[in-house]
């Protein structure tokens, strides 16, 4: 069996696998680039912590409309995101991260600098689940965010995605209505940042402003770029890589923010495709290989 | 049937007609770009009217006009280079909403431009310049525009390929297709068109058919090199 330091660490990879997907949809299908994921976690984790601590919501209820109302909010912030792109979409979302973050740290209603304690885990058929039974329960929903990944991409929406992302002017003169799929893409993204920040709260059962902070929020897009912005191994390699290392390391732990800094620096001057992107190192030699050893077969 | 007119701040005027194949030929940086962006949308003229099928489109943005038919192959091939050519051609077709429709556009594309389907899943960056302007061609077609804009499509074309593609535009106009062709090349330009304009430095300066213009003294001197 899994020990239960393990298991602590699996159900953290495994949230921030949610984040890593969630904020890829943004910015790697759509093209929108965001600083302020961390945000919409934000959002989710008071929304569902709120939710059981005052409106005695059980955690099923309040994960869900943690998605709900993330989404909602992600949909409106939108707005303002439309009429800019790259550096000033890039400094428009960070701020937003900063304005959401000093609204928990400010505002008595959410617990200012104190946070909301006493947020229970989820209950099944009677009694609080175990640590192995959360983990199955972020599995299940990673299974879930992934299979909606696939469908989007495989449909005309990660189509209309993809050719604003290459070129706006261009998918608009095609027909595509390019603030729609904007707006669907914070959407789709800040909703799941709202499920990974609702589990983090009933996982952690206490949340802080300062947990869902710029900082956390450059975590996630590290973890994105790290692994292959775009796709869909590159942020679930990513958030498991860059999740895991930490906890194998003290040094790491200590130096996080530094670390993934400059991990940031070195992959856009070096590998802006990260490690499992089409155009990384790794991908390509893997194709060059496959390419030299099929005339082989024949 | 009035298809558009177009009154630009320097009052330039003009119309296409149902299955007409019209030119505006001049200089470069005479505007002509500027008009076809402005027909399908992509610019906002300051004043003046564009009207399309009778119906004033001025304020409408871009992606409203594509669905009503309206077509651009911009300048200098843009084409969505890190998607397929597949991909980029079902872009094409965002405007059809039926499924059938689309597969049987695709086929025409492929039909029409024999080596885009060798090369159906290939990124679009990897095509060569004149497969390239086929791509943006056949995107442009697929969505079934009532109102094609091509927007210098022979510029940086070796020569053969310009001829291949003026063959081209020829045959779809001789299908029916109705086009706002806009040239530096004048010479292709007023071969193939029907009815031409001259614009120079942002006004109309000269107007009539093909074969008027083509024999004009001045259209001679200054686009035709004698």
């Amino acid at each position: 069996m899994l020990s239960g330091y393990v298991v602590t660490v699996l159900i953290t990879i495994g949230i921030y696998v949610i984040l890593a997907l969630s904020l890829n949809m943004i910015t790697g299908y759509a093209g929108q680039i965001s600083l302020g994921h961390a945000a919409f976690m934000g959002i989710g984790a008071y929304t569902s912590a709120l939710l059981y601590t005052r409106a005695e919501f059980s955690f099923w209820p309040a994960f869900f409309v943690a998605g709900l109302v993330a989404g909602a909010v992600g949909a409106v912030l939108a707005i303002p995101c439309l009429r800019v792109r790259e550096d000033f979409l890039a400094i428009t979302t960070m701020g937003i991260n900063f304005v959401v973050e000093a609204t928990f740290l400010y505002v008595p209603f959410f617990g200012a600098g104190m946070g909301i304690g006493g947020i229970n885990p989820p209950r099944l058929f009677g009694s609080e689940i175990s640590k192995p039974g959360f983990l199955l329960l972020v599995t299940g929903v990673i299974a879930a965010v992934i299979a909606v990944d696939r469908w989007l991409i495989r449909s005309w929406i990660g189509l209309a995605w993809a050719a604003i992302r290459e070129d706006e002017e261009a998918a608009g003169a095609m027909g595509i209505d390019v603030v729609r799929f904007k707006v669907l893409a914070f959407t789709l993204g800040s909703a799941g940042a709202g499920l990974a920040g609702s589990l983090y709260a009933h996982f952690l059962t206490f949340i802080m402003p300062v947990n869902f902070g710029f900082g956390q929020s450059i975590v996630i897009l590290s973890m994105v770029v790290f692994g292959g912005i775009g796709t869909l191994r590159g942020p679930i390699v990513g958030a498991i890589v860059l999740g895991a290392l930490p906890e194998i390391s003290r040094p790491a732990m200590e130096y996080r923010t530094l670390l993934y800094g400059i991990l940031l620096l070195m992959l856009m001057r070096y590998q802006p495709d990260g490690i499992l992107g089409e155009r990384s190192l790794l991908v390509r030699g893997w194709h060059a290989l496959r390419q030299q050893a099929a005339p082989m077969k024949n | 049937m009035t298809y558009g007119e177009f009154a630009a701040v320097r009052g330039v005027s003009f119309d296409v007609h149902d299955g007409d194949l019209v030119t505006i030929i001049g200089a470069n940086g005479a505007g002509k770009s500027t008009i076809l962006r402005s027909v399908m949308g992509l610019l906002r003229p300051r004043a003046g009217k564009i009207l399309f099928r009778g119906e004033d489109i001025t304020a409408e943005p871009g992606y409203l006009r594509a669905r009503r038919g309206i077509s651009l192959v911009p300048e200098g091939r843009r084409i969505l280079p890190d998607l397929t050519v597949e991909e980029n051609l079902r872009l094409g077709t965002y405007v059809l909403q039926d499924a059938g429709e689309v597969a049987a556009e695709l086929e025409r594309a492929y039909s029409l431009f024999p080596q885009l389907r060798a090369r159906a899943r290939q990124r679009g960056k990897t095509l060569s310049g004149g497969e390239q302007q086929m791509l943006a061609i056949a995107r442009a077609l697929v969505g079934r525009p009532r109102l094609l804009l091509l927007d210098e499509v022979s510029l940086g074309l070796m020569p053969t390929l310009v001829e291949q593609t003026f063959q081209t535009i020829k045959e779809l106009y001789r299908q029916g297709a109705t086009i706002l062709l806009v040239e530096q090349n004048a010479r292709m330009a007023l071969s193939v068109a029907t009815r031409g304009y001259v614009l120079e430095t942002g006004t109309i300066t000269l107007s009539g058919t093909a074969a008027e213009l083509a024999a004009d003294p001045k259209v001679k001197r200054a686009y035709l090199g004698g």
